[in-house]
Parts: C-alpha cells; sequence; structure tokens
C-alpha cells in the first residue's frame, strides 16, 4: 500500500489557527482535539503527548517556534494522522533556545515508519523559512491546506 | 559510516532529523547508514555508531558514549545539521 501523502495525513479539518493557549499543556491540547475531531486518536492519546514531554522535556520543540507533540503508538491511536494548531500568542515550553512555539504539529502514529516519508517532507517543506512565515501567519485553514498541498504537488513532479 | 539519529521515541522527531542527517550526509560526501534510536535504546545503540546527532534536551540524557553527540537546535535547518556534523567529524 503507497504511503499517504502529506496532505492526506493532514486534512483541512485538522489544521486551526488564532489558538488562545495559556500554557504548553494547552497548546498540546488543542493540537491533540484536532486529532480526535478528525479521528486519528481518542482523547486519552492527549494526555499521553502531555506524559511524554514531563518524561523527556521541552525536546518536541524541534525549530525554533515548532513543537511537533506526539506520544508512541498505542490502543489511543486510531489511525495515523497529523494536525496543525497555530497559537494567536506564542506559547512557553521550556525549551533553551526554540521558545516560544507559534506552531503545535501534532502526531499520532500506529506504528515506527507508516508516516516516515510524510514527515520528511514536512520536514523539507517547513525548512524554507519564507514559506514557514506564510504558513504560520495565515489564518485561514483553507489557505494553510492549500499552500501544503501546492508544494507537495510541486515536489512531486 | 553510522550516524545515530536520538528523540524520546523514534517516531517523531527523530525521522525529521534522520532526513535532514541524510542529506548533509551526502553533501559532505559521506558514505553515511543514518538509524533511528528512542532514549531508551540511545546507549545500546551508540556502540555502533561513529555520531550521535540529538537535541540539548535528549544530549544530557544519553551522557558520554564514547563517540561525538551532535546537539542540533532546530531539527529542521539543513546548513545547521550540516555544520556541525562536518565540525563533528573533522571532515
Amino acid at each position: 500500500m503507497a504511503e499517504a501523502s502529506l496532505s492526506q495525513l493532514l486534512p483541512q479539518d485538522a489544521i486551526a489557527a488564532g489558538i488562545e493557549a495559556a500554557d504548553w499543556r494547552a497548546a498540546i491540547r488543542a493540537a491533540g482535539d484536532l486529532l480526535v475531531a478528525t479521528g486519528a486518536a481518542t482523547a486519552d492519546y492527549i494526555g499521553e503527548m502531555h506524559t511524554a514531554v514531563e518524561a523527556y522535556g521541552p525536546y518536541i520543540v524541534i525549530a525554533p517556534g515548532i513543537a511537533l507533540a506526539h506520544s508512541r503508538p498505542s490502543p489511543a491511536v486510531l489511525h495515523t494522522g497529523l494536525s496543525w494548531a497555530g497559537m494567536r500568542t506564542p506559547v512557553e515550553f521550556g525549551h533553551s533556545t526554540n521558545d516560544p512555539v507559534r506552531l503545535v504539529i501534532g502526531l499520532a502514529a500506529v506504528d515506527h515508519d507508516g508516516h516516515s516519508s510524510a514527515l520528511s517532507r514536512l520536514a523539507r517543506m517547513l525548512s524554507d523559512p519564507g514559506r514557514l512565515a506564510r504558513l504560520t501567519e495565515a489564518t485561514d485553514p483553507a489557505e494553510i491546506h492549500r499552500t501544503i498541498s501546492e508544494y507537495e504537488s510541486s515536489e512531486a513532479t | 559510516m553510522k550516524i545515530l539519529a536520538v528523540c524520546g521515541m523514534g517516531i517523531g522527531t527523530s525521522i525529521m532529523l534522520k532526513s535532514n542527517a541524510e542529506k548533509a550526509a551526502a553533501s559532505l560526501g559521506l558514505d553515511a547508514d543514518v538509524e533511528v534510536a528512542d532514549i531508551g535504546t540511545a546507549r545500546g545503540a551508540a556502540a555502533t555508531a561513529d555520531v550521535v546527532l540529538t537535541s540539548g534536551e535528549l544530549a544530557a540524557e544519553i551522557g558520554d558514549v564514547g563517540i561525538p553527540v551532535v546537539v542540533v537546535d532546530s531539527f529542521i535547518d539543513g546548513d545547521e545539521v550540516r555544520e556541525k556534523l562536518s565540525t563533528a567529524l573533522g571532515s
């Protein structure tokens, strides 16, 4: 079976922007709520994502302003999916170099590698500073999804 | 040579790091395999690796494994990964 594309793993309904989060827990909850809303995970998974940060620290803040909230594959994961939660006000996660966080990407994965090419593509997409700024400043989920789809089809050709 | 990309669980951040590390190794002309490990298995996996890439948070947990442990601040910054890998390997 072909691996799902980034735009399939991150449907428009899993994208939200302008979220007000009081702290890192609320920011992760926002990304988790979107995974729940799109059927990728149950509400238990949100607690598992919180526990991951409690256990290992804010290492999930993978780049300046960007966190990849996730936990291990578990019964709380229903299918592999991503979510995109843009913050209205940047949130402190306690990271030494990459705070504050403007974008929390949620990842629910059923296994270790079924999503790896989509995540690699995500990394490449976000590595362009101009595109990253456009994506984190956009507030319309349709526009964000369209930008991602356009990037993906440009890369595929 | 073997490059080990370490994250907390081996499913998310390390995959993003792996993609950049492969690109960095190729641009440095290194014949490298990039493997992924979670923090629980990182020390064991480091025994057969030449260099470890990870975040500052996790580098402290990995501790001294007898090979360079390179701290990457931005997992999506290809230039940073390439420069730090190059410095660590003296290439």
